[in-house]
């Protein structure tokens, strides 16, 4: 089981989809003008890695090299299907927030990708785990930006009010500017945070990196 | 006729495909460091989703949504039968420009694969059924939108030819984030476009 924690440190750290590999930037940037819209959206792309790695994995040895990009699209494709109908039937509110970018999770960089280079060519659970690691790790970078921009786009956290009454909230943050803002500012943190780490010992900077993440 | 520019210019300047809607922007950041590769991309892109549009409208026409085959029950399929259409699309577009557009193809080649992964062929797809667009409308539909990822991405390239020579960029602020702070600010500057409409 070793190998399977490693996955999950792999996916939510050392190889994040949002902020190390820069993978799947279109829902990134899209619906996280609030947090629990980034939750929704990572948690969905999460459902969908985790049963797409599963199926390829099990069908890795019966899928013909020649033709595995279609068939993994079209695996792909039914689980979004599955998830798109499932919310619109118990979270609406969240279905109709997200909207055009459920359909659009099929062309997901982060899904294709780890079919390709992790599940295709690994036994089932893995796989599995590595679709956990990856999809937590994007639900997570999901969740900074919303945070980030639900904060200083309408003070709020989650819908609950955490800045003063007296602040005014600087709504570019909640428009598309905002989104490209946000990622750039954190990408620059993370850049800054790297270059350190790179000067001082090795041992202090693992310490200090684990620790901001 | 008007409303036919009105579509058009919404979607390719008001509704910016990568700036408001953040479709295409894997070619968008990765495509974008020289004016011609850009170019290159943009128009390959144009070419595609103008194809793609009025092949899925087509296909949701008289074949998933069409009241004779199920009663029109195949909807739900239209995610899968449009990814799997505009994947072929593209293998298909590229073996008829290789044969009979050896120029077109030269220059577009090395882009046309790379445009399954691009959001915004997809995207244009599904917002076209959403809209209830019928085949004309979503055709122009399509082609204003890449024409908006054509111009979005050719002024991107532009302005980072001229980055890559700036010295007074933070260091941890070079590469990708002064790229996305381009975008943020090249996305504020196409609000000015709402007005027009």
């Amino acid at each position: 089981m070793n190998n399977c924690t490693e996955r999950l440190y792999n996916g939510l750290v050392k190889e994040n989809p949002t902020f190390v590999l820069m993978l799947g930037m279109c829902p990134t940037l899209a619906v996280t003008t609030s947090a629990v819209n980034g939750v929704g959206m990572g948690l969905s792309t999460t459902v969908v890695l985790v049963l797409s790695n599963m199926l390829i994995s099990m069908l890795r040895k019966i899928i013909p090299d020649s033709v595995r990009m279609p068939a993994f699209i079209v695996v792909v494709a039914s689980f979004v299907t599955i998830v798109q109908f499932l919310l619109q039937g118990f979270v609406p509110s969240l279905y109709s927030s997200l909207g055009l970018y459920i359909p659009l999770i099929v062309v997901n960089c982060i899904i294709l990708g780890r079919a390709e280079s992790y599940a295709s060519k690994n036994p089932v659970v893995p796989s599995i785990f590595d679709g956990i690691g990856m999809g937590l790790g994007f639900t997570v970078g999901l969740t900074c930006i919303g945070i980030v921009r639900e904060l200083i786009g309408s003070g709020k956290i989650f819908g609950v009010q955490i800045m003063p009454s007296s602040y005014e909230p600087i709504t570019i943050f909640i428009l598309a500017p905002g989104a490209f803002l946000v990622l750039s500012a954190l990408v620059a943190l993370q850049n800054k945070i790297k270059a350190k780490t790179a000067k001082t010992a090795a041992g202090s900077a693992e310490t200090s990196s684990a620790a901001e993440e | 006729m008007k409303e036919l520019l009105i579509i058009a210019i919404g979607s390719a300047l008001v509704n910016n495909v990568v700036l408001s809607q953040f479709l295409g922007i894997c070619p968008f950041l990765g495509v974008s460091k020289k004016v011609e590769t850009a170019a290159g991309m943009g128009g390959a892109v144009v070419f595609v989703i103008t194809i793609a549009s009025f092949v899925t409208g087509l296909i949701y026409k008289y074949l998933l949504a069409n009241p004779a085959i199920l009663g029109g029950r195949l909807v739900y399929l239209q995610t899968i039968v449009f990814i799997l259409v505009i994947a072929c699309l593209v293998q298909f577009v590229e073996m008829f420009l290789k044969k009979s557009m050896p120029s077109l193809y030269k220059a577009l080649g090395v882009y046309l694969p790379l445009i399954t992964t691009n959001c915004a062929v997809l995207g244009v797809a599904l917002t076209n059924v959403q809209k209830e667009y019928n085949i004309l409308t979503g055709v122009i539909n399509g082609f204003g939108t890449a024409v908006g990822f054509l111009v979005a991405i050719v002024i991107m390239a532009g302005i980072r030819e001229k980055i890559e020579t700036n010295t007074g960029i933070p260091e941890s602020f070079k590469g990708t984030p002064i790229v996305l702070v381009t975008a943020a600010l090249m996305s504020i500057a196409f609000f000015g476009f709402s007005g027009l409409i």
